[in-house]
C-alpha cells in the first residue's frame, strides 16, 4: 500500500495583528492508498486549519511555521503559490468545503463550469469535446445522468447538485480528496447520499485517499477506516474506527464517545455525561498536556510535560501519559 | 384523559402564510399548515423537522412574535392574543439557537439578563435584581464572577447558552420554547445542556417544547414527539413509539438516514 | 464610557488613513478657530489697497474690494464648517428617524416612506437646491442649513433603513421583545447602538456633502446673503474674473481649503470603513 499523504510535524496558525494564534501544533498524519481517514474534534481544535496547511492553502493570515507535507511524492511547500495552483490543487489534491452545493455559479450551465475548471489547469487544454467526454464518463461513474451537463444548477435537485460537485472536483483525477465538514449544512438524506458518494470514490478507485473532517463522530464512523481525534491544536489519538469508538485510549476520546447519544431504549433512563469546562484559549494554552485541566485521570506529570504521540499498542497511536509508561 | 383539563398550551388549526411583493400581492409561502397539538404540564415535547418544516415559525407564533393567518393558541384555556403581552411572557419564554446573536453584542451580558425585570409590574431595586441574577446563575452552575461584566465575544458558546437558560430561570415561566438550543454548541457541552432541560422538566415541573432536527437529542429528553414536514405534522406520539415503530414514510426515512454510532450504513454501489 | 474613548484613540493611531484624515481635519479646524482669535482683522473691512499680492500687512494679499484675504479665509472656513456640521446633523437625524421607522415597522409605513425617499432621491439635488434657494429672498445662515439639510437626508434614510431591516430579524431583538421592552426602547437602545459605526460614517459623509453643497450654491450666486463662506469667496473670484487677472492669492486658497476638507472627510470615512470591515484591511 503506497503512502499518499505524509504530513510531518505541521505547525501553523493565524497572524492576528500583534499576536500569532497557533491553531495547529506539531501534528503528523499519514494516509495510505485506499484509506479513508476521519479527523474528529470539537470547535477550535484546528482540524480545518490542519487540512489547509496540508494542502498548502496558506492564504494570509494563515501561515505555516514549520513542517513538511508530501502528497504523492510532491513536497507541497517547495512549490510557490502559483505552482501549487497549477500543479497541485485540483490535479493532485482537492478540497470539498462546507455548503459546497452553493459553490455552483447559478448563471452557468454545468458543462461551462466543467470547461472553466479544466482549462484553468492546463497551458494547452484539451478540446471541448475531449473535456465533455471526460465529464460524461465521470458523471456515469458517480451515478449522474450526463444530460445534467446541459442544465443550470437551479434545474438540479439537491442530490444531483451534490453528485455534480463531487464529479467536477474529481474530474482531473486527484489522488487525494479532503472533505471539510461537507455534511453540516445538509438535511439528513442528502448527508447520507454524500457519504455514499465519497465511499464510492474510494471503492471505485477514482480517488486514492480521502480525509473526512467532522465534529460528528456518528457521521465519520459510517465510512472512515481510521479516526484521528484532535483537541486544542494537537492530535490526541489515531486508531482504527472500531477501536476508537469501542476501546478508546485517550480520556478525551472516552468522554467524546460518551457524549454521543445512541438510539437505544436504555439511554432515556441514563444521564449521559458531557465534559465540563471549555477548550483552552490557544493564545495561552495550558502547560503540559492540553487536556489536563478537564481530565478525570490527570496526574502531576500531565501538567508538567506534554506527552508525545506514540504507538501504545499495535497500530494505535495516543498522546497520553496513562498509556506511555 | 381529559385533554381540556391537563393541557397547559393548546394549538388549534394553526396556519401561517407569508406573502411577498408590494402590498402583499406576490407569491404565497405556507409555512405552517393546519397544525394542532397540545402540551401538558411538566412534559418535554419535541418538534422534529428539517429546514423548511415550519418548526421555527411555530415557535415564533407561540411566542407572540408573529400573528397567525388562522387558528388559535390557548394558554390555560385563554386565547393568547387576548392575554396582555407581559403577563403571557411571564409564563412562556424562549431560548434560541445562536447564543451570540441572542445577546446584544454592544452591551455586557448582564444587561440582557436584567432587561427581563421589565416584565414584572412591581418596581425592583438594583440590589434585588443583582441578587436574583446571582441566584439564577448559581442554579445553572455558572460562576457569576466568570460571566458577569463580560461581553458576549469573551465567553464560550456553552456559557452563553447557559446564560440564556439563567435568563429564563429569573423569569420562572411555566413553558420554555427551546429552538435548536444545542446546534451551535459542541457535543460535550450539548449533553450538559440537555441534562439541564431534563432536570427542569422532571424536578421543577416545567413544560418544554424542544425544537430540533436531531432525532437523538429529541429521543434523549422528550416524552412525546411531533414530526413535521413542510408545515404539517406527519406523525406524533410517545417518543419510543415514534422511534421504534414509525408509521409515516417521512419519519421512517428520517430515522433510517440518521448516522448512528453503533451501526454502519449499508451502501449499495450502483 | 472612557474605556471606549481610549480604545477609539488607540484605533485612530493604528490606522494610517484615519490618522491622516483626522490630523488634516483638526489642522483645518484649528486654523479657523485659532485664526479668529489670533488674527483680529475684520474680513469685511474695506481698509486696504485693492488687489495687492501677499505682503507683511496682508499675508494672503487683498481682494478686489481691498479686504484682507486671509481674514476672509479664516472666517469663511469657520462659517462653511458651521453650516456643514449643522446641515449634516439635520440630514442625519431626519435620515435616522425616517430610516429606522421604515425599517423597523415595515408594511404600509415602509412603503409610504420609501415612496417619499425615492422621490427625493430621483430629483437631482442641485436642481432642487437651486429651485428652493432662488425662491427665498433673504438667505440667512439658518436658511442655508435648512435648505441643505432637508434635501440631503434621503440617502442616509435609505442606508439606515437597510441596516435596521436586517438587524430587526436578529435573535436579540426577539429576545428584547419577549422581555417586555417597548418598541421605541428596542429601536433606540438595542438596534441603533449596533449601527453606531454606520451612523458615524453617514454623518461624516453628510458633513462633507453639506460643505460642498454650500460651496456649490454660493459659487452660482445662491449662497447666504450676508455671510462670508468659502463658497462666497469662490463666487467673488468668479464674478470679478480673478483667474484672468492673475490674482492667484485670492482664488487659489478657498478652492484649496475646500478640497482639503473634502479629502480629509474621505480619508476619515475610508479609515473608519477599514476598522469596521476587517476584510478591507491590508494584511501586514
Amino acid at each position: 500500500m503506497s503512502l499518499v499523504l505524509e504530513a510531518r510535524h505541521i505547525e501553523g496558525g493565524y497572524d492576528l495583528g500583534s499576536s500569532f494564534l497557533k491553531a495547529v501544533d506539531d501534528c503528523s498524519l499519514y494516509a495510505y492508498e485506499g484509506e479513508m481517514l476521519g479527523v474528529a474534534g470539537e470547535s477550535g481544535c484546528g482540524k480545518s486549519t490542519l487540512a489547509k496547511l496540508i494542502m498548502g492553502l496558506t492564504k494570509p493570515p494563515l501561515r505555516l511555521v514549520k513542517g513538511k507535507s508530501i502528497i504523492d511524492d510532491i513536497d507541497v511547500y517547495k512549490l510557490s503559490w502559483k505552482e501549487r495552483k497549477k500543479i497541485l490543487w485540483g490535479k493532485v489534491v482537492t478540497m470539498i468545503p462546507q455548503a459546497s452545493m452553493n459553490a455552483l455559479n447559478p448563471t452557468k450551465k454545468i458543462k461551462d463550469v466543467v470547461f472553466d475548471v479544466v482549462r484553468e489547469k492546463y497551458s494547452t487544454p484539451p478540446s471541448k469535446s475531449e473535456i465533455l467526454d471526460m465529464a460524461k464518463k465521470r458523471f456515469d461513474e458517480i451515478g449522474l445522468d450526463p444530460v445534467a451537463l446541459d442544465m443550470y444548477p437551479i434545474e438540479l435537485s439537491g442530490g444531483m447538485k451534490q453528485r455534480a460537485i463531487i464529479a467536477i472536483s474529481t474530474l482531473l483525477n486527484p489522488s487525494f480528496l479532503i472533505a471539510d465538514e461537507p455534511t453540516s449544512a445538509l438535511d439528513v438524506s442528502t448527508q447520507k447520499l454524500l457519504l455514499e458518494l465519497l465511499y464510492m470514490l474510494i471503492k471505485r478507485n477514482i480517488v486514492k485517499t480521502l480525509i473526512f473532517i467532522s465534529h460528528d463522530i456518528a457521521t465519520l464512523r459510517q465510512i472512515c477506516d481510521k479516526m484521528c481525534i484532535m483537541y486544542a491544536g494537537k492530535i490526541l489519538e489515531i486508531s482504527d474506527t472500531e477501536d476508537v469508538i469501542n476501546r478508546p485510549l485517550h480520556p478525551y476520546t472516552e468522554r467524546l464517545m460518551e457524549s454521543v447519544i445512541p438510539l437505544m431504549p436504555s439511554v432515556r433512563k441514563k444521564t449521559l455525561k458531557g465534559i465540563p469546562g471549555a477548550p483552552p484559549n490557544l493564545l495561552n494554552p495550558p502547560s503540559g498536556c492540553r487536556f489536563h485541566p478537564r481530565c478525570r485521570y490527570a496526574m502531576p506529570l500531565c501538567k508538567e510535560k506534554e506527552p508525545p504521540l506514540r504507538e501504545a499498542k499495535k497500530g494505535r497511536f495516543v498522546s497520553c501519559w496513562l498509556h506511555l509508561g | 384523559m381529559n385533554m381540556k383539563e391537563e393541557a397547559l398550551l393548546r394549538v388549534e388549526n394553526l396556519t401561517k402564510i407569508f406573502r411577498t411583493g408590494f402590498l402583499g400581492k406576490g407569491e404565497k409561502i405556507i409555512a405552517v399548515n393546519d397544525v394542532s397539538f397540545f402540551l401538558k404540564k411538566g412534559e418535554v415535547l419535541s418538534l422534529i423537522g428539517e429546514s423548511g418544516s415550519g418548526k421555527t415559525t411555530i415557535a415564533r407564533l407561540i411566542l407572540k412574535l408573529l400573528k397567525p393567518t388562522s387558528g388559535r393558541i390557548y394558554y390555560e384555556d385563554t386565547d393568547i392574543w387576548e392575554m396582555p403581552d407581559k403577563a403571557y411572557w411571564r409564563k412562556v419564554q424562549a431560548i434560541f439557537q445562536d447564543p451570540y446573536a441572542s445577546f446584544n453584542s454592544f452591551y455586557k451580558v448582564e444587561r440582557t439578563l436584567k432587561n427581563v425585570f421589565k416584565l414584572f409590574p412591581d418596581k425592583i431595586s438594583e440590589g434585588e435584581k443583582d441578587k436574583k441574577v446571582h441566584e439564577a446563575l448559581e442554579k445553572i452552575g455558572l460562576n457569576p464572577k466568570e460571566v458577569l461584566g463580560k461581553h458576549p465575544f469573551e465567553l464560550s458558546g456553552g456559557q452563553m447558552q447557559r446564560l440564556l437558560l439563567a435568563r429564563c430561570l429569573i423569569i420562572d415561566p411555566e413553558v420554555i420554547i427551546a429552538d435548536e438550543p444545542t446546534s451551535m454548541v459542541d457535543a460535550s457541552m450539548r449533553v450538559i445542556l440537555l441534562n439541564i432541560f431534563k432536570e427542569l422538566s422532571k424536578k421543577a415541573g416545567k413544560s418544554i417544547i424542544f425544537i430540533t432536527h436531531d432525532i437523538s437529542q429529541a429521543f434523549y429528553i422528550s416524552d412525546r414527539v411531533l414530526v413535521m414536514y413542510r408545515g404539517r405534522i406527519v406523525e406524533n406520539g410517545p417518543v419510543e413509539q415514534i422511534l421504534f415503530s414509525p408509521q409515516h414514510p417521512y419519519t421512517k426515512r428520517l430515522i433510517s438516514d440518521v448516522p448512528k454510532l453503533h451501526e454502519k450504513f449499508k451502501f449499495t454501489l450502483t | 464610557m472612557t474605556e471606549r474613548i481610549v480604545n477609539a484613540g488607540k484605533l485612530i493611531v493604528r490606522y494610517k488613513k484615519l490618522l491622516i484624515g483626522v490630523t488634516m481635519l483638526v489642522a483645518i479646524i484649528a486654523f479657523c478657530t485659532l485664526g479668529m482669535l489670533l488674527y483680529p482683522i475684520d474680513p469685511k473691512a474695506i481698509i486696504f489697497r485693492d488687489l495687492q499680492p501677499p505682503s507683511s500687512t496682508n499675508p494672503l494679499g487683498t481682494d478686489v474690494f481691498g479686504r484682507d484675504v486671509l481674514a476672509q479665509l479664516i472666517h469663511g472656513t469657520y462659517n462653511s464648517f458651521r453650516i456643514g456640521i449643522l446641515a449634516g446633523l439635520i440630514a442625519t437625524l431626519i435620515g435616522i428617524v425616517v430610516g429606522a421607522a421604515a425599517g423597523y415597522f415595515g408594511g404600509m409605513l415602509d412603503d409610504l416612506l420609501n415612496l417619499i425617499t425615492n422621490t427625493f432621491l430621483v430629483i437631482p439635488t442641485l436642481a432642487l437646491l437651486i429651485v428652493i434657494a432662488s425662491y427665498i429672498r433673504i438667505r440667512s445662515e439658518l436658511m442655508m442649513v435648512l435648505i441643505i439639510g432637508v434635501t440631503a437626508w434621503p440617502w442616509t434614510a435609505r442606508a439606515i433603513r437597510a441596516q435596521v431591516y436586517s438587524l430587526k430579524t436578529r435573535e436579540f431583538v426577539d429576545l428584547a421583545k419577549i422581555s417586555g421592552l417597548p418598541k421605541y426602547e428596542i429601536i433606540v437602545f438595542e438596534i441603533l447602538p449596533n449601527m453606531l459605526s454606520y451612523i458615524v460614517m453617514c454623518f461624516t459623509l453628510q458633513m462633507a456633502g453639506a460643505i460642498l453643497s454650500e460651496a456649490g450654491l454660493s459659487a452660482i450666486g445662491l449662497g447666504p446673503t450676508a455671510l462670508i463662506t468659502l463658497g462666497m469667496m469662490l463666487r467673488w473670484t468668479i464674478v470679478w474674473e480673478a483667474p484672468r487677472i492673475g490674482t492667484w492669492w485670492w482664488f487659489i486658497p478657498p478652492g484649496l481649503i475646500i478640497t482639503l476638507i473634502a479629502v480629509s472627510f474621505l480619508l476619515i470615512n475610508n479609515g473608519l470603513d477599514e476598522i469596521y470591515n476587517p476584510r478591507l484591511r491590508r494584511m501586514r
